[in-house]
């Protein structure tokens, strides 16, 4: 929470954010960052699981967290939840310290975690109703289970839905508590790409709803469809944190121009491709015009990701 | 970070707000009560419980079949001494209904608890505003409704099936209730708190079963409790199952019978002392080890 009493001469210029005019004016909040981490430290015997990390979310927006398995991605969502404790540094989830979290901050968030196999005898609906039941102003279960896709499945045990199903259900059961604050750890792991494109409508819709999100993902596509900003954590702190736009700097987004000459194959960055191409033309083309081989790729997110692991490796 | 400029930019406003409600949608609401919580989740303990019919099955079954089996095998015989001579399906109904609400409260908690921890359920109410304390209230609902169930049918076998006269007088069915109440009580507690020892739901069976199976041995559920060795009543002395099942025995037995108990008594208060004790020291210990994680897990 960096608010003051004494008014700023001037107010800090605003992040940028993802796709203005692509969302609701945020919601009205004085309490600040949704989240606030400061070197936070974890460590499992030998293995320093999260090392330094700092992360911010401002209310109202979803932040994706990309990294490799074994990033600490996991381990600092558990911990922002409450459900770990942490060696070191500063956490703050809507306002207060997440070790010392009881019950009233516990119904303002959501938590969808990874791999959950519980109650496999209850049907859906009784599973969401009953949550909704642990929450002082819940969302109506029925309408949940409808948002999620499941209306035609409620009332079939949740042991007999398939991977997909199940996952749609504990975005239910996180969000039927109407938390202000979501996790989604992974969401969408095994799901197919028809399935996948309706959780991503469901995330933007409740992020519509006033719902501040921190999603992990493995998955490039969602997080620059999703979220409003990105931080890519390796070795257990964040290597590279911006807008799906703008993650790993204009360098990182310039044009790759690749072709083959006299058998050995060339790479060459620019920003004038077309003009690179133009010159290739006139002096490797062979007889029939054509340069060997010849390919412009503008970098994806997932390029500038790997690309951020890769030269961060020799750190 | 310049996420937080962002926010302070939107809005200097309603500072004086709360941090429970972020002002542009309501969110109000007491949190629920505990009686409440508990009921939600006795009824959804319940409602698990009743639909997995082989463990309902097993639950219910287990020691009428027992008693059906040691009745038949020493049918022939009677236990006793020229105190008292009395069938064996009576003289072992007692051991059963004891060995029967260890199995609904500690066995059934400490393997299912083990399980919940594993398979996510503890990690998803952790994350919730249920309270533990409302998470145990709904285990120990489930823990009164089987054993209750349970007992009933033990009982109405016995007496039915086996001819097993059962007491006609008041006082010996409030001894049988809070023998029951307590037993089960210490049971539940010592469950929750042996629940944390396993290392995963897979190893709670092997970790639990064994500890019931040798408690059943040594505490005069299967055997006579006079007839087994001095230091294996003593052994057995420290722990609740032999004091459930003399409780029993006071209840069950005839008067006489009180002659071949090691004191030659029933010994309420001392029954009433231990189970307390156990109560005690399972709930602190309970309450002490109690675990969202896995041990092994972080």
């Amino acid at each position: 929470m960096t608010s003051t009493t004494t008014p700023s001469p001037a107010p800090p210029p605003a992040a940028p954010h993802g796709r203005p005019g692509d969302r609701p004016p945020g919601p009205p909040s004085s309490s600040g960052a949704a989240v606030r981490v400061r070197g936070l430290a974890k460590r499992y015997g030998a293995k320093q699981a999260v090392d330094g990390l700092d992360l911010d979310l401002a209310t109202g927006e979803i932040v994706a967290v990309l990294g490799p398995n074994g990033a600490g991605k996991t381990t600092t969502i558990e911990i922002l939840e409450g459900f770990r404790d942490r060696d070191g540094g500063e956490v703050r989830v809507l306002g207060e310290d997440p070790a010392r979290g009881g019950r009233a901050w516990r119904a303002r968030l959501g938590v969808v975690a990874q791999d959950s196999r519980d109650q496999a005898e209850l049907t859906v609906a009784e599973s969401v109703r009953s949550t909704a039941r642990y929450y002082p102003a819940p969302r109506d279960p029925d309408e949940v289970v409808e948002a999620v896709g499941l209306a035609p499945k409620a009332s079939a045990r949740v042991r007999s839905l398939s991977g997909g199903q199940r996952r749609r259900l504990d975005v239910a059961l996180g969000v039927v508590g109407h938390p202000e604050l979501l996790f989604l750890d992974e969401p969408t792991t095994g799901f197919d790409p028809q399935a996948r494109r309706t959780f991503w409508d469901l995330v933007l819709r409740l992020r519509d709803a006033g719902t501040t999100i921190l999603l992990t993902t493995h998955d490039l596509a969602e997080a620059a469809h999703l979220a409003d900003r990105v931080a890519v954590v390796r070795d257990g702190r964040v290597v590279a944190e911006g807008t799906p736009e703008t993650l790993g700097g204009p360098d990182a987004r310039t044009p790759l121009v690749t072709w083959t000459a006299d058998g050995v194959p060339h790479a060459e960055r620019t920003d004038a491709p077309t003009a690179l191409a133009a010159h290739l033309l006139a002096t490797v083309a062979g007889a029939d015009g054509e340069v060997a081989d010849l390919c412009i790729t503008r970098p994806s997110l997932e390029d500038v990701y790997l690309g951020l692991l890769t030269t961060e490796d020799d750190r | 970070m310049s996420a937080t400029d962002h926010v302070d930019r939107v809005d200097h406003v309603s500072t004086g707000s709360t941090a429970t409600t972020s002002g542009w949608q309501d969110r109000g609401g007491r949190l629920p009560g505990l009686a409440r919580l508990a009921l939600v989740r006795a009824a959804v303990e319940l409602r698990q419980f009743w639909r997995e019919r082989d463990a309902v099955i097993f639950v219910f079954a287990y020691p009428i079949v027992m008693l059906a089996i040691f009745a038949s095998v020493f049918g022939s015989e009677d236990q006793g001494t020229e105190v008292a001579q009395i069938g064996f399906a009576q003289y072992f109904l007692p051991g059963m209904v004891a060995t029967g609400i260890m199995l609904t409260s500690f066995q059934s908690l400490a393997v299912s608890i083990a399980v919940e921890r594993d398979d996510g359920t503890l990690r998803r109410l952790r994350a919730t505003p249920l309270p533990v304390t409302a998470y145990v209230g709904g285990k120990v609902a489930l823990t009164l409704a089987t054993s209750v169930v349970q007992t009933a049918l033990l009982l109405a076998v016995a007496a039915l099936a086996f001819d097993v006269p059962l007491p006609t007088d008041a006082g010996r069915w409030v001894t049988f209730a809070w023998v029951f109440a307590l037993g089960a009580a210490t049971g539940t507690v010592c469950g929750v708190g042996f629940s944390s020892l396993p290392r995963s739901g897979r190893s709670a069976s092997a970790v639990v079963t064994p500890v019931v199976l040798v408690l059943q041995f040594i505490s005069g559920v299967f055997f006579a409790f006079f007839a087994l060795p001095g230091w294996m009543q003593t052994v057995a002395s420290v722990f609740p199952l032999k004091w459930i099942a003399q409780g029993m025995r006071s209840v069950f037995l005839p008067e006489e019978m009180a002659a071949l108990e090691t004191s030659g008594s029933w010994q309420h208060p001392a029954t009433a002392a231990v189970l307390v004790a156990w109560l005690i020291v399972g709930l602190v210990v309970g309450v002490r080890t109690f675990r969202w994680r896995r041990r092994d897990d972080g």
